[in-house]
Parts: structure tokens; sequence; C-alpha cells
């Protein structure tokens, strides 16, 4: 890596009332059904996103021009317990295809009660992207990004 | 979701704020344009931008006599920020497609946690 501080993960939980073989079926299978269309990063419209299934397995938007935007890899699949894929859409808001530049998600499925299942998604290494030196700077030349720390600090502290 | 972007965290955490980050993750514009699409002020959503400049998210650059307001290209800043704002909506709207899918089940929304 270029040695860049580390840019905090975005971290995520939902309880679920199926089992965790239907949770990972859902994550991974039908992401197209539950992704909201706003969020995409090519220039055309969305018409759906895919998830190729398998180690290796492609991760894109198609817009409804019929163009395909790639957002990362598949790097572990392993159901129904976790998932591990790319992110590879950088701080220039591009596809970068180096993989030692990829940020990452992991998802962990995990069983509840009878029919329930929670799942956890980390989306990490945001560090490894091109452009993250940017924020770093931000967050350790007391910009912006020091002050929402703070904030945060704050927060934290009256929530005792 | 998380540390940076939470309500009350600092520079989405108010609505406006967050609306006209999102309306420059879809396209470039200037205040008058994003004015018409919010039901705040002309000098309201200059107040927003310099808050979203100053904080990183938001360059701006002069065309002709206008100011055009984008997302920081050079930051993974602002796509983290967005991302942020991504999986927040992608996880509830994935725990109800997925129990709504689900044969002899009814939706839960209310069991959607977030993370410190």
């Amino acid at each position: 890596m270029s040695g860049t501080a580390p840019i905090p993960p975005i971290t995520g939980t939902v309880s679920l009332a199926v089992p965790v073989e239907r949770a990972f079926e859902v994550f991974t299978g039908a992401v197209n059904t539950w992704w909201p269309h706003q969020y995409h990063i090519g220039q055309a419209e969305l018409a759906e996103v895919v998830l190729e299934p398998g180690v290796g397995g492609r991760w894109f938007e198609r817009g409804v021009d019929g163009s395909e935007c790639d957002w990362g890899r598949v790097l572990v699949w392993e159901p129904p317990h976790r998932l591990v894929i790319t992110w590879q859409i950088n701080g220039s808001w591009q596809f970068d295809p180096d993989p030692e530049k990829a940020s990452e998600i992991e998802a962990r499925f995990t069983a509840g009660g009878p029919g329930e299942s929670v799942v956890e998604v980390e989306h990490r290494y945001f560090e490894r992207l091109d452009g993250g030196q940017a924020i770093n700077d931000a967050i350790n030349g007391g910009g912006g990004w020091a002050l929402l720390l703070d904030g945060f600090a704050k927060t934290v502290a009256e929530q005792g | 979701m998380s540390a940076y972007g939470d309500a009350g965290l600092g520079l989405l955490g108010d609505p406006s704020r967050r609306a006209i980050f999102e309306l420059l993750a879809r396209r470039p514009s200037s205040v008058q344009e994003l004015a018409d699409e919010l039901p705040i002020s002309r000098p309201a959503v200059s107040q927003h931008l310099r808050v979203l400049r100053e904080g990183g998210l938001v360059v701006s650059h002069a065309e002709g006599t206008r100011r055009i307001h984008r997302l920081n290209p050079e930051g993974v800043g602002a796509l983290r920020t967005w991302l942020d704002g991504v999986w927040s909506a992608a996880l509830t709207d994935f725990q109800k497609t997925a129990e709504a899918t689900t044969p002899g089940l009814e939706s839960r929304p209310e069991d959607v946690e977030e993370q410190p």
C-alpha cells in the first residue's frame, strides 16, 4: 500500500426475519431488487445492478442505454455466511482496474433464532483508493474532518 | 451509519445540506439551480455550500458569470460520504425486500439497526 493512514470503514447491521440461506441468496442473487436505483456511477440512468456469483465474478451496473460500468469483483464467496467484494470506484468517481487500489465490502451472514438472521456489512480500505490522500490530509490537518471527529467524540461522551 | 455523516455530526447532518449534496452527486449546479429544486432560499443554499466547500466535499468554479458547484472530484471523502448514504438506504431496502419476497413473513422495518 502507499502508506496512507486508514480511513474509517462504513459499517451497518440489519436483522432479518428470514433464514440465513435466504438472506445470502437475496443479498447476492437479487441485488438488483433491493439496491436503491438512484445510487449509481454511470452516466446513463440505471437499468440494473448485477453481481455475478462466485470468486472473480463482476459487480457492475448496466444503464438503460446498455452501457456497463464496473464497480468491483467478488473476492470471497462462501454461501451462506460470507461475501467479500471490491469497490473500485475511486476518488475521481472512476473505475480503477488495479486490484491493489480496491476498497472492500465484507458481508457476514449469521443465523439468529429460528428463521432469523443478522447481516453485518463493512465497507473498508478507502485509503487504498486513488484520491485517498486528500481526505487523510484533511483529517490530519485539522480541516473539516477533524471537526467532525471532534463532534463525534463529544456525542459519544455525552451518551456515556 | 458511521462516525462521519451521521445526523448531528456535522457536514451532512443538516437535511438541506444533505439534499444539496445529493443533487450535486447527480450533476454540477449553480446556486439558482439548487434553490429551484429545494424549499430554501438562495442565501440559505449559498450558506450550506460554503460549509460543504470548507469541509472538502464540494468544489466551485466560475463558468461565465455563474459559479458552478460540484462534488470534489479529487476526494475519496466525498465518495465515502456518498457511500455512507448509499449503504444506509441499501441495507434498509435489502431487509424489506428479503422479508417481502420470502413466503410467510411480514415486514419488520423497525428492526433496521445502525452501528456507531
